[in-house]
């Protein structure tokens, strides 16, 4: 008999550091000195874009960068909506800028078959045409189905299609944390 | 010879109880205890009831003019399957009935069918072309033999012309058979008028618009000495009017159908247009009306309006449906089940409405079982319980709200001037 | 929040009667979603990518027939308008004929405007693709009721408790049908006025109450909603005259002071200005009637992908 078991990938404070190394990196890539004036940080709801929101804190308190902050909603540009059992909440998309010839950083959660990022950048280019699209993940789970892989990814682990990834923000979960349930 | 044994015969007109019936050519020879007559064919009616062959005081023939949604043949088999022994054929069909040529056409058509037909008994126009204008040639179409006078489904609207109906009428003691409808004030209207019609917005048909109506005849028969009979009762107020009426000793009669007693405008939320009919399903209140005035006497029969659509016109939007449904084969289950089963009048008391009551009403000799009537007799399992459904009904047309509910009673067998005409 | 999932099973909005209140929350939710959409550079998501729609209009209404073809074609879905000129409908065609071919071409959804009540119902009978009553006689307008029932959640941020007034002809109205189930679904005080001749049978049994003087019926409202009044109702003796019409019911400034002072107007449109509706209302400061047109499209955007995107046909 197998029991479930829960492996902590990344405790409250594994999260903020690995944040904070995904926005130096963010920095670092983009050439901090001008002020990183022609980027943007898009979170894909809902836990990317807790994530985005916190990377745009710290490039404003470490690098005094003001990034435009924006927000996807995916669900109009998923390709299983036909599969799923429920509908999910259609909510809005908040892209307050123009972002045509920026560098968007892309921020998701958890990256695992690819096909919610195909979506966004589907989405994205519907609003413009950007220089460039680079990807952050909090993790890379692998097991992807098209190919795309991230720029930035916080944590790379091994996984299997009936383990659970589960990442916790504090905004919406009430505390910090990666963790994985092996059935 | 027929002679029908054991059965319990429910005969308000005659004598009743378990007897034997015996059936010499066309007419009633015997009505007894223990009838022996060893060259008779016996037909054992133990468990069975076996009462007058039922009269069906309104229905609806196609034929002429909508021979595909019924032949006068499968009018005939549709009452038969029902009990009925003598229908009373309203005048629209096409052309109407209110020449000699027609009553004599739908008679001679009933006498071409070699299996034998019901007694058809047809009801002439008050007006030329039922237009409410001119009186047709009512003695011509008395002794071409009409039973009763009456414009169907349109309402003489002019007084004047309704009075001189009445009146000239009289002199061949033809009752004035009235569907009750003021044609304004329904104008539009394909539904009840009331909470289900102001949800669905269909235009509706107010009670008024038939009570109005009921009234103005009332007057003009009691004014004139003209006999009015109401067909298809369907409101509170008119059961009150009518109530009122045969106080006074006006000569007046009614009817009720099946399902002005059993289905409610509830039921037109589905936009079924199987439940489209004139005048149209009202209330429970009316319903709970219609029964008193059913077992106070009030009402005096039940009829049917059998009216036979195609699915084709059936098929359609609800402002568009033609009006009305098929009923002939259904009633007799249907007043067995709803109405003496639940009480609201004895079995006795359902048969007469549908036998010697009619029979007075129209002057008929019939509706009774006794020597020298005619021999008809319907024989039914009031046990028997089956479900309606579209194979049931003889014609094509099978426009029923009533498919799918299950009844107890069914006609087991029918017999017409001393010939079995249907059996089940 | 977000794992509030509810299904929406249904395969046909026929009307607001069937709905219960969650559902109509679900698909205001759902259209403050879509509502952006139409202010985006490209306004057009794949949500609804190779579905068919079918605009099958038997009443002339270019309004609501643009706004579910808009709707449908900023969900990617294609779409075939059918007007009632143009089509075999004039050629004695049943109803049910025309659906059964129009199901035989495997189309995803079929929106129909009907003169007659119920041919909503007999169309979603007969079709296995979806249905979308956009007007069926006097019956039921359901996507007008949402919209408007989306615009008062928008402005007042609530519908509970509400004072909505709804005047003019509620007799032959489907709009006004729709919000009444709607709006009292949702808990606003729903109010009917219009001349008796006007009021349908029994319209206090539909949960309103019901006023023959606009002076009685708009103090302390909320939202006042007029009603299109057709032009020939004065020749069936409905009112006398369209002069006595305006003198007793327009919705004029100095009867509008009665309202709140952030009382909403509302019209479903086309306006008959000077007669149900005075023009400097209709272009006033309470009116609504254009955001009523934006916010349309979102409401039909989220109706046809709630019965559409998550169903295999």
């Amino acid at each position: 008999m197998k029991t479930n078991k829960t492996q902590v990938i990344l405790d409250k404070n594994g999260v903020s550091k690995t944040i904070a190394r995904i926005c130096d990196e963010i920095a670092q890539r983009n050439s901090a000195k001008n002020g990183l004036k022609d980027l943007a940080i898009v979170g894909i709801r809902m836990r990317g874009a807790h994530i985005a929101d916190r990377i745009a804190v710290l490039l404003k308190s470490k690098y005094k960068a003001e990034v435009p902050l924006g927000i996807l909603d995916i669900t109009l540009y998923r390709d299983d909506l036909t599969t799923i059992s429920a509908q999910p909440i259609v909510r809005s998309t908040e892209i307050g800028f123009d972002l045509t010839d920026r560098k968007i950083v892309l921020v998701d959660d958890v990256l695992y078959t690819g096909r919610t990022i195909r979506a966004a950048m589907d989405e994205l280019v519907d609003f413009g045409r950007p220089r460039n699209i680079q990807l952050a993940v909090l993790v890379d789970r692998g097991l992807r189905e098209l190919p795309i892989q991230a720029d930035y990814s916080g944590v790379s682990i091994s996984t299997t299609h009936r383990q659970i990834v589960e990442v916790r923000m504090k905004e919406s979960d009430g505390r910090d944390e990666v963790v994985v349930n092996s059935p | 010879m027929i002679l029908i044994k054991n059965g319990r015969v429910v005969n308000p007109g005659g004598k009743e109880g378990k007897l034997d019936i015996l059936i010499k050519d066309d007419k009633i020879a015997a009505v007894g205890k223990n009838i022996r007559e060893k060259n008779a064919r016996v037909i054992d009616a133990k468990g069975k009831t076996v009462a007058p062959g039922l009269i069906d005081m309104h229905c609806h023939l196609r034929e002429p003019g909508r021979e595909d949604e019924e032949t006068i043949a499968q009018t005939s088999l549709a009452a038969l399957k029902g009990g009925f022994t003598s229908i009373c054929c309203m005048p629209n069909t096409n052309p109407p009935i209110d020449s000699p040529g027609t009553v004599k056409y739908i008679l001679e058509k009933a006498k071409e069918n070699r299996g034998g037909t019901v007694r058809i008994f047809p009801v002439g126009a008050i007006t030329k072309g039922r237009k409410g204008e001119e009186l047709a040639e009512i003695s011509e179409l008395k002794d071409a033999g009409v039973v009763a006078l009456s414009d169907d489904g349109d309402s003489v609207m002019n007084a004047l012309v309704m009075r001189r109906a009445f009146e000239y009428a009289k002199m061949f003691s033809l009752p004035i058979m009235s569907h009750c409808q003021d044609k304004q004030l329904s104008r539009n209207g394909v539904m009840n008028e009331g909470y289900n019609s102001t949800v669905l917005g269909i235009t509706g048909m107010p009670a008024e618009a038939e009570e109005v109506i009921v009234y103005r005849d009332i007057s003009l028969a009691a004014m004139t000495g003209g006999a009015l009979h109401i067909s298809h009762s369907s409101t509170r107020g008119t059961v009150e009017i009518l109530k009122q009426a045969k106080r006074k000793k006006v000569n007046v009669s009614a009817e009720v159908t099946p399902h002005h007693l059993i289905l409610t405008d509830d039921l037109v939320r589905g936009f079924d247009t199987s439940t489209k009919v004139n005048p149209p399903l009202r209330t429970r209140d009316d319903i709970s009306a219609l029964r008193k005035g059913l077992r106070d006497g009030t009402i005096d029969a039940i009829a049917t309006d059998h009216a036979p659509h195609s699915q084709e016109e059936k098929d359609d939007d609800y402002r568009s449906a033609p009006f009305g449904m098929v009923g002939l084969e259904t009633c007799l289950a249907l007043i067995l089940t709803e109405i003496v089963g639940e009480g609201v009048i004895t079995l006795k008391s359902a048969v007469a409405k549908m036998t010697v009551n009619p029979a007075r009403i129209l002057g008929l000799k019939k509706g009774v079982i006794a020597p020298d009537q005619d021999a008809d007799v319907v024989i039914f399992d009031t046990g028997a319980e089956w479900t309606i459904a579209p194979a049931d009904f003889a014609g094509p047309c099978k426009n029923s709200p009533f498919i799918g509910r299950t009844v107890r009673g069914r006609v087991v067998t029918t017999i017409v001037g001393g010939r079995v005409l249907y059996s089940l | 929040m977000n794992s509030k999932k509810i299904v929406f099973k249904r395969k046909d909005l026929l009307g607001i009667e069937e709905l219960s209140r969650e559902e109509i929350e679900l698909i205001l939710d759902t259209a403050r979603g879509f509502k952006e959409v139409s202010i985006r550079p490209i306004k057009k998501v794949p949500a609804l990518r190779g579905k068919t729609v079918v605009n099958l209009f038997y009443e002339p209404s270019t309004r609501t027939r643009i706004s579910f073809e808009l709707a449908s074609k900023r969900l990617s879905a294609d779409v075939i308008n059918i007007a009632s000129s143009a089509s075999s409908v004039v050629k004695g065609e049943s109803l049910t004929d025309t659906a059964r071919n129009i199901q035989a071409m495997e189309v995803d959804a079929v929106v129909v405007r009907h003169p007659v009540e119920g041919a909503a119902f007999l169309l979603s009978r007969v079709l296995k693709a979806s249905l979308v009553n956009a007007g069926d006689g006097s019956h039921e307008h359901p996507t007008q009721a949402l919209l408007d029932m989306f615009t008062i959640r928008e402005k007042k941020k609530k519908i509970e408790g509400l004072n909505v007034v709804i005047i003019g002809d509620i007799l032959h109205s489907r709009v006004a049908r729709s919000n009444i189930w709607g709006l009292t679904k949702m808990g606003a005080v729903v109010k009917v006025v219009g001349p008796p001749t006007l009021i349908p049978p029994r319209a206090q049994d539909l949960k309103v109450q019901v006023f023959y003087r606009p002076e009685e019926a708009f103090i302390d409202a909320d939202v006042i909603m007029g009603l299109r009044i057709q032009l020939e109702r004065q020749t069936s003796n409905f009112f006398p005259s369209i002069h006595e019409y305006v003198k007793d019911f327009c919705i004029t400034p100095e009867r509008l002071k009665l309202a709140k002072s952030d009382c909403l107007v509302m019209h479903p449109g086309p306006i008959n200005r000077g007669i149900e509706i005075s023009s400097s209302v209709a272009d006033g400061a309470c009116s609504v009637i254009l955001e009523q047109v934006t916010n349309g499209i979102a409401v039909r955007m989220a109706v046809l992908y709630l019965l559409l995107a998550q169903k295999q046909i």
